[in-house]
């Protein structure tokens, strides 16, 4: 058994009193106080969240683009200097390899935001694919910690710590060279949680510095440090989808409702071929949120019933803090994927009824 | 941290003998453990439990477990409060936030049961 990894931010996890648990090989915070209270802080005033743990691979070089284009199913041709998309990447069966987040850093730049469980796998694919183009891969996560600031009071955190105008940034944009407590950051304007957030990459050792900066910055508006158990149950009730959980290698983003990232104009890519012949056939099954009827919580592997037959598997479960009730994705035939439809979710030898509903579970209130 | 007034299971339920009657709850580690919990569900009055067999489910924002008995016997209370009020598990678990009560049908299964020192010790191994 290998020993796991730490970030940067581990002393300053312990100190604020974290559960830390293994994940994809990092130890790292589960919680602080309460899954629940963190999911709150984020939804009506601000959360921190290290994910140091991520991967960050840059392609660079005359030919990035074209690399890029190669092994993403959206479009980066479209990214001005500074611009950022979400975007699965496939296998040739249209299976997905990871959800990424790409942004042109710089003219010939590209950075990739990618999840840790599948680092080493990203980093290993695109290099693949980058053979013969006049463009190099290089995986640069351990040099640089990440920081996600997510939820209404993320902003005006922000604004009293950092040196430059990063409020004014649109979403999936980004800004280089911005200095938050005096420490060089690249700052990026997305969020996994459904709330208005930025993400601070900076140099490793310099995390903790950035961290505590943020937190006495943030306290008067209620900033907490919030861990992986609040990321979950947020993004779950945002719609977002968890590799490993709700997609990977054996599911389509056809399948998934990511089809408004795959961009058959764009040419060629890896999995195009696959993917149009699903398009053209239409896909057999659905990834579909539903609501638990209940007060009883569906949670992954768990079987989906209708009609006394087993049709398919929960992907992600769990009681939704703000909606105050239980929800969950699953893969279901396209028969059953309309909302309304009526299922069963097994749980522990019982069948609990549950209806399809429509995506996301929760939108943030805009104002 | 683990009161030496009453006996634990391994799966991290609490017993304490109350005039020949044993309240039931979870230690203060399986709250923590579990983190948030949202739902419970709980035998009826009257209902026969077992040693060691689920009586009831607990279930949190992160995973679900089933409740063991710690001892044989019949249901004789039931802490009905909690039905509405799960959270009440995270905050006082060895107190307000038992479970239930039972009418214990034998005296020989209470022996089987750990001691606080020994509980202590299962959960700095599990923890650890």
């Amino acid at each position: 058994m290998s020993a796991l990894r730490q970030t940067s931010l581990h002393a300053a996890h312990r100190a604020a009193g974290a559960r830390l648990v293994p994940f994809a090989g990092w130890e790292m915070p589960l919680q602080y106080v309460g899954i629940v209270a963190e999911h709150v802080a984020v939804r009506t005033r601000a959360g921190l969240f290290d994910v140091s743990h991520m991967g960050q691979i840059r392609v660079e070089g005359r030919e990035a683009l074209e690399v890029v284009q190669r092994v993403i199913t959206n479009d980066a041709s479209r990214l001005s200097v500074g611009r950022g998309l979400y975007t699965p990447m496939c296998l040739p069966s249209g299976g997905i390899v990871d959800d990424v987040t790409v942004f042109r850093v710089a003219e010939d730049v590209y950075l990739f935001v990618v999840n840790a469980a599948r680092r080493e796998r990203d980093v290993a694919w695109i290099t693949e694919h980058a053979a013969g183009a006049t463009a190099t891969v290089h995986d640069v996560s351990d040099a640089t910690a990440l920081l996600a600031l997510q939820g209404p009071r993320a902003a005006a955190i922000l604004a009293r710590v950092a040196d430059g105008e990063v409020t004014v940034l649109p979403r999936f944009h980004a800004l280089d060279d911005v200095r938050i407590a005096g420490v060089p950051a690249w700052v990026s304007r997305t969020g996994y949680t459904g709330e208005d957030g930025f993400e601070l990459a900076v140099p490793w050792d310099e995390a903790p510095r950035v961290w505590y900066a943020l937190l006495e910055a943030g306290q008067p508006e209620g900033l907490v440090p919030a861990g992986l158990g609040a990321r979950d149950t947020l993004r779950l009730e945002a719609g977002y989808m968890l590799y490993g959980n709700d997609i990977d290698e054996t599911t389509t983003p056809l399948e998934a409702p990511l089809a408004w990232t795959v961009k058959f104009d764009k040419g060629e890519f890896v999995g195009r071929e696959a993917l149009i012949r699903q398009h053209t056939e239409g896909v057999t099954r659905r990834l579909v949120g539903f609501e638990v009827v209940d007060r009883a919580i569906a949670r992954a592997h768990q079987g989906i019933w209708a009609e006394g037959v087993r049709i398919g598997r929960v992907t992600s479960g769990t009681f939704a803090p703000t909606l105050q009730r239980p929800i969950g994705l699953g893969y279901v035939p396209v028969a059953y994927a309309a909302v309304g439809t009526r299922l069963e979710i097994e749980a522990r030898g019982t069948y609990v009824p549950a209806r399809v509903v429509s995506l996301p579970f929760y939108r943030r209130p805009t104002h | 941290m683990y009161p030496d007034d009453r006996r634990y299971t391994r799966e991290h339920e609490w017993a304490k003998r109350e005039d020949g009657r044993v309240r039931v709850g979870i230690t203060r580690f399986a709250a923590e453990r579990l983190s948030d919990v949202v739902y419970i569900e709980l035998p009826t009055v009257g209902t026969e439990v077992r040693a060691m067999q689920p009586f009831g489910v607990v279930e949190s924002v992160k995973a679900a477990s089933d409740l063991y008995a710690p001892v044989s016997g019949r249901v004789v209370e039931v802490n009905a409060d909690l039905l509405e009020h799960p959270e009440r598990i995270n905050q006082d678990p060895h107190g307000d936030a038992w479970l239930i009560v039972v009418e214990p049908a034998n005296d020989t299964e209470w022996d089987q049961l750990l001691t606080a020192e020994a509980y202590a010790a299962l959960v700095a191994a599990e923890g650890a």
